[in-house]
């Protein structure tokens, strides 16, 4: 084939991606836009397969349906809420993936590389290997197998540095070997970028989760472009650049959400963590309009009352409501107070959930309808006409230290202005503050009820106060 | 050298025509845009296959081999959830089947 129809035959493929990722603009287009982009793929196999002489076709043959048929077959399965875990876990795959053919071509005795390539092979391989740690580490937190608060060793900069000095010095003596000492030069650089992406992930943690997994998908998509570079093959190079430029534009979507700086965040940032003020400094006249001692009994019959009496209602979902799996039952309770005639919609801040727009999915399993899903600074306007603000297992997000207070970690972070809203009721399991430590002053509101518990218990209580015959008792009640 | 600039144009483009494409995804659809993009960098799978179109020992044969069932993980792994997520988008329009959890049903 002359190179001409092959440039027009990349160009075609990587067209028909442009039009897949074009489509991501409705959920329905979306869905469109990944089978576009799933037959660009496929159709790029074929050509491959077509055009080359495969030496080991049963080998080939063996590994592509066994790493197909697992792939297919985790995906059938996972859950909503172990998406971030498998998608942290599928970057791991991708580093392997760019590390291993890296190697290969690295290794190569009778094609030697050019300067170019030598060095995008290195850079393949090391990038590759680090991402396959850093996303194994990722995702064993994500899925709750290891501690996901950020571990800090001494010195762990400095270990940084020196591993990518270890890093750098093993390819420069890789460049120079051949043969036995390459090969051994290359394990090392393996091995060295594997200890270096542990050692850069674990100091990550918690709320910061969602910038991690999106650095690795624009590290993984990097070390993809490395390995088109050397191997010199167009679609390869763009591919990864298309990657890498989404996983960096989420990584600062992440960053503004939680008005985060990125070095801030990688640094396992927690170095933020203000002397916490003291809770009694909370709003001292508060106290006289706020009843004492309020049992959970009578904070629960008022919540009930006020939300048949609502008319309006947005509800807060934050990472608690995954971890209670309470989202069915909430879409059940926004479904009966839509029933009920009263206006319900879901305000979705950006960092809800373990990786971006990952609470958006929760609540669409849940059958909650998409445009009922309200972005930050759409909703934000809205609160001081709203009569009720549920606030379900989300605490810095709807935190209004973040608004006044200078000097903790959550300061200047863009939050859910909840507290604008008439009465507010919060569903967390407890009191205590959020993933920033800061104490949440909108609990402390004259207008915030706690209904403090299991949210998967809660929501559904408050439903029973919404049942039919409840209804009409409180109108009997009210008519009285 | 020709080349080398040409590799470099096409990650510049690529990386801008991205940078301009992705920045209009909504943020409803950022979990399903970053799985779809998982199985796009499996695109490696063609570096795996053309590994196969040299001869090469065994050993290389092993490495190659794992480069070929992690990318075709990915790939297959990946278009398939973003397929479920996306699927999982209602509205009142549309049906919405009674079991949530089924994606694709």
């Amino acid at each position: 084939m002359s190179s001409w129809v092959t440039l027009l035959v990349d160009l075609s493929i990587i067209a028909l991606l442009v039009v897949g990722i074009a489509q991501f603009r409705t959920p329905r287009g979306a869905r469109a836009g990944n089978a576009t982009a799933a037959v660009a793929l496929l159709f790029a196999i074929l050509l491959v397969l077509y055009r080359n002489t495969i030496l080991s076709p049963g080998l080939l043959a063996a590994a592509l349906v066994v790493g197909g048929a697992i792939g297919a077959l985790v995906a059938m399965r996972v859950t909503m809420i172990q998406i971030p875990a498998m998608v942290a876990f599928q970057h791991g795959m991708g580093g392997v993936a760019a590390s291993a053919i890296a190697f290969v071509e690295l290794t190569r005795a009778h094609a030697p590389l050019t300067p170019v390539g030598e060095v995008s092979g290195f850079l393949g391989l090391a990038i590759g290997a680090a991402t396959f740690s850093g996303s194994m580490l990722a995702s064993a937190k994500l899925a709750a197998k290891m501690k996901q608060t950020p571990t800090v060793f001494p010195g762990h900069n400095a270990l940084l540095v020196a591993l990518l000095a270890v890093i750098a010095a093993l390819c420069v003596y890789a460049a120079a070997a051949s043969g036995l000492s390459l090969q051994l030069a290359l394990v090392g650089t393996l091995a060295a970028s594997v200890v270096l992406g542990y050692v850069f992930a674990v100091r990550i943690g918690g709320a910061d989760m969602p910038v991690l997994i999106s650095f690795l998908n624009a590290t993984a998509g990097l070390a993809a472009a490395f390995c088109g570079i050397v191997i010199q093959n167009r679609l390869l190079i763009a591919c990864g650049a298309t990657v890498a430029a989404s996983g960096s534009i989420l990584t600062a979507v992440m960053c503004k959400a939680m008005n985060r700086h990125f070095t801030k965040v990688l640094s396992g940032g927690q170095s933020a963590v203000a002397p916490a003020p003291a809770p009694a400094l909370a709003p001292a006249p508060v106290e006289a309009e706020k009843p004492v001692a309020r049992t959970r009994e009578d904070a629960m019959k008022e919540a009930k009352v006020l939300l048949r009496q609502a008319h309006s209602v947005i509800i807060i979902p934050g990472y608690g409501m995954a971890l209670a799996g309470a989202q069915f039952e909430v879409a059940a309770l926004a479904k009966r107070l839509e029933q009920l005639g009263k206006s319900v919609s879901f305000a979705v801040h950006p960092v809800a959930g373990r990786m971006p727009g990952h609470m958006n999915v929760l609540l669409a399993e849940a059958d909650v309808d998409y445009d009922k899903l309200r972005e930050m600074d759409e909703v934000n306007p809205s609160f001081p006409q709203t009569d009720v603000v549920l606030v379900i297992g989300a605490s810095d997000v709807v935190n209004p230290a973040a608004i006044e207070k200078p000097n903790t970690p959550i300061s200047g972070m863009p939050i859910l202005n909840a507290h604008e809203a008439k009465r507010v009721l919060v569903c967390n399991l407890d009191e205590r503050p959020g993933y920033s430590g800061v104490p949440n002053s909108l609990y402390d509101l004259p207008a915030t009820l706690m209904l403090l518990g299991d949210a998967k218990a809660t929501v559904t209580e408050l439903l029973h106060g919404l049942a039919a015959e409840a209804v009409v008792e409180v109108e009997e009640e009210v008519l009285a | 050298m020709a080349d080398l600039a040409l590799m470099l144009l096409v990650f510049a483009l690529s990386f801008g025509v991205g940078y301009v494409l992705i920045s209009r995804v909504p943020p409803l659809l950022h979990t399903p845009l970053m799985s779809m993009t998982n199985a796009i960098s499996a695109v490696t799978i063609l570096g795996a296959i053309l590994l196969f179109a040299v001869a090469m020992g065994p050993g290389a044969k092993v490495v190659g081999a794992v480069a070929l069932a992690t990318a075709a993980f990915n790939l297959v792994g990946g278009f398939v959830i973003t397929d479920r997520m996306t699927g999982l988008f209602k509205t009142h329009h549309e049906p919405a089947g009674n079991d949530g959890r089924q994606g694709n049903a």
